[in-house]
């Protein structure tokens, strides 16, 4: 039996520190240990990007990524999106577009659009779409997803 | 998945020292895109995975117009075609880096892992090949470097022998009137597997027509990317023009020797080795000649 890991990293800003066996996933720590079940779990393989969220800032599947690997990183996820007050504008437009249904896709899809408007905050309809190529949604048909996410753009610009 | 040791190693001595105790039972892990897959699936055991990220030299992302690209094993494809200036130097390369998976995956993977993982059709050995890379490969007696085109030995094998690893890559810089291209063919527009992949570059000589250097490379045809040095030689010495490109075509076309399976037959392969050959010289030459 492997020792156990021990990982000091900052979680949706703040600093977080967790004990891990070397065969855990980043998901399943944060999903099964932090109790932070608001990254989803879909297909464990990298095909899907359910557990899609930012390790130093850059968007990852975090079925592939060790828990052990992200030790004096900084992790962020879904629950770090929106303040207690307001939804993140992400979240307040897949709400408006109706742009979930079974929503086990959607915090993935969110945090792949936030990375995308990081990188890129005026994305063409066809940026959008293959930026959002490693996102699996089975009910959508993904045009109210990409509607979404140019709304947003349009607002978070506006704002800006 | 089942339990193993994971160690970041710090230093180029400690890996090499880890993976030569623990031979077949170690493995290296750098972007896990590949690995923790096997893992999981039960396909790979091993006692210890070696983290390789921490090593200094395995996260090297430099380029100059002596030394060409020095390019750890472990830099994630993100790090290299958001580099501004490598991403515009080595255009063909680009082409293959930022189609390997997802923006996901390409927040993870290297190009280090993917020649290692040896697939036949792993998207960026063939342009490696094209660009004249070499492998820097660690190990037990010190550093040695094979040319890309030798690192394949058979579908997920290559010439890594015990307590190696593959540090880095060098490509050369870009000579005068350089151009390469890298594409794929695939049944639908992006997140698939090669069934087909050709990698090519070409020197043109001062009169920016003849052709004093092309490489041309193979992907999924076979059970490594080969490099198709009859293709080459159709065009070297000579004016390029669509004879001498339609030579190489059907040079490369003839030195594929793919398999039938899920993604295509041996019939289509074989058609679309000719067809992404003649391609790619031209998107490579139309680099070469500062049009695109």
């Amino acid at each position: 039996m492997a020792t156990r890991i021990h990982v000091q990293t900052t979680l949706n800003g703040e600093a977080v520190e967790f004990l891990c066996d070397s065969r855990q996933s980043l998901l399943e720590v944060l999903r099964d240990d932090l109790g932070f079940t608001g990254t989803k779990e879909g297909c464990s393989n990298g095909n899907c990007g359910a557990c899609s969220l930012q390790v130093d800032g850059v968007l990852v599947d975090s079925c592939l990524v060790l828990a052990a690997e992200v030790d004096g990183q900084a992790v962020n996820t879904i629950e770090g999106l929106a303040s207690p007050a307001q939804l993140h504008p992400l979240q307040q437009k897949f709400l408006e577009h109706a742009a979930l249904q079974c929503g086990i896709c959607t915090p993935g899809f969110i945090m792949a659009a936030k990375a995308l408007l990081e990188k890129n905050p005026k994305p063409t309809e066809h940026e959008v779409r293959y930026w959002l190529a490693g996102n699996l949604c089975r009910c959508t048909g993904y045009d109210k997803i990409v509607r979404a996410v140019l709304d947003a753009a349009e607002t978070m610009e506006a704002s800006a | 998945m089942q339990t193993f040791d994971y160690v970041a190693a710090q230093t180029v001595d400690e890996a090499v020292s880890l993976l030569a105790s623990k031979g077949d039972q170690a493995r290296v892990l750098a972007g896990g895109t590949d690995l923790i897959v096997q893992l999981r699936e039960g396909r790979r055991q091993l006692e210890t995975v070696v983290d390789v990220k921490k090593i200094p030299e395995a996260n090297v992302l430099s380029y100059d117009a002596q030394n060409g690209l020095h390019l750890g094993a472990a830099v994630p494809c993100h790090r290299i075609y958001n580099d501004p200036v490598i991403s515009k130097t080595y255009p063909g390369l680009m082409d293959a880096f930022t189609l390997i998976g997802g923006i996901q995956i390409q927040g993870r993977a290297s190009v280090g892992g993917n020649l290692c993982n040896s697939s036949p059709a792993a998207d960026s050995t063939p342009t490696l090949i094209a660009h004249r890379t070499m492998c820097v490969i660690a190990g037990p007696s010190g550093q040695r470097e094979v040319a890309a085109e030798q690192f394949c030995t058979a579908p997920g094998r290559n010439v890594l022998e015990n307590g190696e690893f593959l540090l880095s890559l060098r490509v050369p810089a870009p000579p005068k009137n350089f151009g390469a291209h890298y594409l794929r063919f695939i049944p639908r527009n992006e997140m698939d597997i090669a069934v087909v992949g050709v990698g090519s570059s070409l020197v043109l000589g001062d009169d920016n027509s003849t052709v004093t250097d092309a490489r041309i490379s193979l992907g999924a045809v076979a059970p490594t990317p080969l490099l198709a040095v009859e293709a080459a030689a159709a065009l070297v010495g000579k004016p390029i023009s669509d004879d001498t490109i339609a030579a190489a075509a059907s040079a490369a076309a003839g030195i594929a020797r793919p398999i039938d399976d899920m993604r295509g037959t041996i019939q289509q392969r074989i058609h679309l080795t000719g067809v992404l050959t003649r391609r790619t010289l031209q998107g490579a030459l139309s680099r070469a000649r500062g049009e695109s």
